[in-house]
């Protein structure tokens, strides 16, 4: 069958036999870095069409349909318009950390792509702290944010920038603890283990309730790690204009949005790693037939079949939801989701020594 | 005095929240001053769309003035030139026929629904929901399309004559009515499912933005705002004009006294007009519907005054006529005014966001502050 680890690993073998390990790795690492790279422009236009068409379908509305057809072309035909925009620097502004920080923002959320998982043997690096190496990347983020705000010397901008320091800092916690909660019951923190482990069925279902339960608390802590709505203080529209990213015209308020957009994905990717079982067909117990005619699916659409269902969640959560305030957003996690993941890791831990998940 | 914007001394940061920012819906200009998130005060400056609407009155002959006061409240247009119509045809002691008092109010209260509408989308869109505000679109759309076929417009109708109205209903008129009752009815459950019992939306606008009842009348403040805090003060039950005197309605009143009151008065009203409108779409006498008047009004000398209840409160009319064609001088009260003077002794002590939710409340119309 026609794989994509098929193919990487032909392609391997043939550098292999041609060339010099050394510059083997070094032709490898460009082509990944590559494919990185247009897969990161890819996701961008795909998701932001993808939030225009769901938010216009929740707002009786149609949505771009003019450019290309169905509307597929209007995020091309806008990231053109903004490429030819004048990049701003204000007066008064830090030029230097400025202009930096877009690119520390996109950066981050690059990085965070490499021990994703998005096939079967589909991975960028199988680093055996990948878990702890997304989770520490991830908060590095917040930088960048900071950056930005205290940077731009506007008061819009520093508002955001500090509500969003406060909010990524607290629900890193929980988001933290969640993920342990399955590292517990997997036993390791590296990706394709905790994917392995998922082949007779996702822990979603395997957990009992404490798995729901950080499921929940993790979906609501990266919608408020990666600002949306409605945890998107750091913007809050009608509050702060355009929160931290205020003063940023052209391309790098784009590289602000493709990191938005890119964030989300990379989060619900997680997601559906952690609990939906990644690459890993939805397997029954002892249902062979059932099991196998599953694995006729490629593992690559069961991965992105989940995150593009948890993406589309989380876009839902967007378009419903009123926005809450900065202190209502900080007690909801210091004083609920906080406690809650922790009695929530406590259970998990004694289903784990007990054994008594499935 | 002007000040010198920047951190004062005490740490407090002031900002210039407008003339230009997406939640002051319009060109209002707020200079806050915040310590941290929290509101320390508010000053709201004004001018920015003053067009001198009073002083142009002056030299408009009392049919023409009628409608430059659709530009004031945009948004009740219709129930502006109302109170402007009452104000001439009480002082020419114009009778006006029972079919155009009939239409004047069915109009008054669609504008008010309209009005309302358009208030609770961008109510919603103030504390971050984007949604409600195209749902409250595509319901404001069906008054539009009423208005439009009788009135000729869509948002400044220009319908009012003294002495009636300027044209027929279009024979459409009381089955569409009738249709956007029966649509609107399940809508407005709707809204209040998509909103009003959200667990956010109330933890955002529940003891937000608090004015007392003697705030309120201290301040000046009409309408829903103050209705909010208790005071009773609608002009359709207290001075009764046109029909309203027969009418069964509720003047609805609240007294929470903050957002969520504030809110759920307006909620509580869009009901209200639906019933008044469902009592009088079969009941429209026939007859004329403008009463006979000269082509020149001339308004005797003396003062005349009077008063309706816009979507926003209480919309007064002063008129002080030396006889002529033109008025001498007029001035106008308007709601949004008063309820923006309540906006510092409202926000204090609450944080930004809070200030956003509690201007949606207010449910400010700048043209009808500035006039």
């Amino acid at each position: 069958m026609l794989s994509i680890e098929n193919i990487t690993h032909s392609i391997d073998a043939w550098l292999n036999s041609m060339f010099h390990p050394t510059v083997v790795l070094l032709v490898e690492s460009l082509i990944v870095g590559i494919c990185a790279i247009s897969l990161f422009a890819v996701l961008g236009l795909v998701l932001v069409l993808m939030e225009r068409k769901v938010s216009a379908y929740m707002q009786i509305r149609l949505g771009p349909n003019r450019v290309g057809p169905g509307g597929t072309l209007q995020t091309v035909a806008d990231t053109l318009k903004l490429a030819m925009k004048e990049g701003l620097t204000p007066d008064g502004a830090d030029k230097f950390l400025f202009n930096l920080a877009p690119f520390v923002v996109i950066i981050v959320a690059m990085l965070i792509l490499a021990p994703v998982a998005f096939a079967k043997g589909t991975q960028i690096w199988d680093l055996n702290i990948g878990v702890l190496y997304i989770s520490a990347v991830s908060s590095l983020s917040v930088i960048g944010i900071l950056m930005a705000g205290w940077a731009s010397n506007n008061k819009y901008s520093l508002l955001g920038a500090m509500r969003s320091g406060a909010q990524i800092v607290s629900y890193e916690l929980s988001a933290g603890i969640s993920v342990i909660s399955i590292v517990v019951l997997t036993g390791s923190l590296r990706i394709q283990d905790i994917i392995a482990s998922q082949q007779d069925g996702w822990w979603l279902f395997k957990g009992h309730i404490p798995a729901l339960l950080s499921f929940v608390i993790f979906i609501i802590a990266v919608t408020a790690e990666t600002n949306r709505a409605p945890f998107d203080l750091a913007e809050a529209e009608s509050e702060l204009t355009a929160g931290f990213h205020t003063e940023y015209s052209g391309m790098k308020f784009a590289l602000f949005f493709l990191a938005e957009y890119v964030n989300i994905f990379i989060v619900c990717a997680i997601a559906a790693t952690l609990y939906l079982g990644g690459w890993m067909p939805l397997h029954i117990g002892h249902w062979t037939g059932f099991n196998q005619v599953m694995d006729y699916i490629p593992s690559s659409l069961w991965f992105m079949g989940k995150t593009f269902f948890l993406i589309f969640v989380i876009m839902w959560f967007r378009w419903t939801f009123p926005r809450l305030r900065i202190d209502q957003l900080l007690n909801l996690e210091w004083k609920y989701l906080l406690p809650i993941s922790m009695v929530n890791l406590l259970l998990m831990t004694l289903i784990a020594i007990e054994g008594w998940h499935f | 005095m002007i000040q010198e914007v920047g951190t004062t001394e005490q740490g407090e940061l002031v900002i210039n929240l407008g003339p230009q920012h997406p939640s002051t819906h319009g060109v209002l200009h707020l200079v806050i001053t915040l310590s941290g998130e929290t509101i320390k005060k508010v000053e709201p400056h004004l001018g920015y769309i003053h067009r001198s609407i009073e002083k142009m009155c002056e030299s408009l002959s009392y049919r023409q003035f009628i409608y430059v006061t659709s530009r004031m409240d945009y948004l009740s247009s219709h129930i502006n030139n109302h109170g402007c119509a009452l104000c001439v045809e009480k002082g020419m002691q114009i009778e006006v026929p029972p079919r155009a008092k009939v239409i004047r109010v069915l109009m008054d209260e669609l504008t008010r629904l309209a009005s309302h509408q358009l208030w609770w989308g961008a109510m919603a869109m103030d504390v971050g929901a984007l949604t409600p505000f195209f749902h409250a679109f595509r319901e404001r759309e069906a008054i539009n399309d009423i208005m439009e076929e009788t009135c000729g417009a869509r948002l400044t109708m220009n319908y009012m004559v003294p002495g009636g109205v300027m044209a027929d209903l279009h024979p459409d008129f009381q089955k569409k009515v009738k249709e956007f009752i029966r649509f609107f009815r399940t809508k407005i459950d709707e809204y209040d499912e998509l909103v009003t019992g959200n667990v956010i939306f109330k933890s955002r606008m529940e003891g937000i933005g608090y004015l007392s009842a003697e705030s309120a009348v201290s301040y000046g403040c009409t309408g829903p705002t103050a209705r909010g805090s208790g005071v009773s003060c609608d002009i359709r039950k207290l001075y009764p004009y046109e029909v309203y005197g027969q009418l069964q309605f509720e003047e609805v009143t609240a007294t929470g006294g903050d957002c969520f009151a504030r809110y759920m008065v307006r909620m509580q009203e869009m009901r209200q007009s639906l019933s008044i409108i469902e009592q009088l779409i079969d009941n429209i006498p026939e007859g004329e519907f403008q009463a006979k008047t000269k082509a020149v009004l001339k308004l005797p000398k003396g003062e005349f005054y009077s008063r309706v209840e816009t979507a926003r409160g209480e919309f007064g009319v002063y008129i002080i006529s030396e006889g002529g064609t033109t008025p001498y001088r007029i001035k106008f009260r308007s709601p949004g005014f008063s309820n923006l003077s309540a906006l510092d002794h409202m926000a204090r002590g609450y944080k930004i966001g809070d200030l956003v939710a509690i201007m949606g409340t207010l449910d400010l119309v700048i043209p009808d502050i500035d006039r």
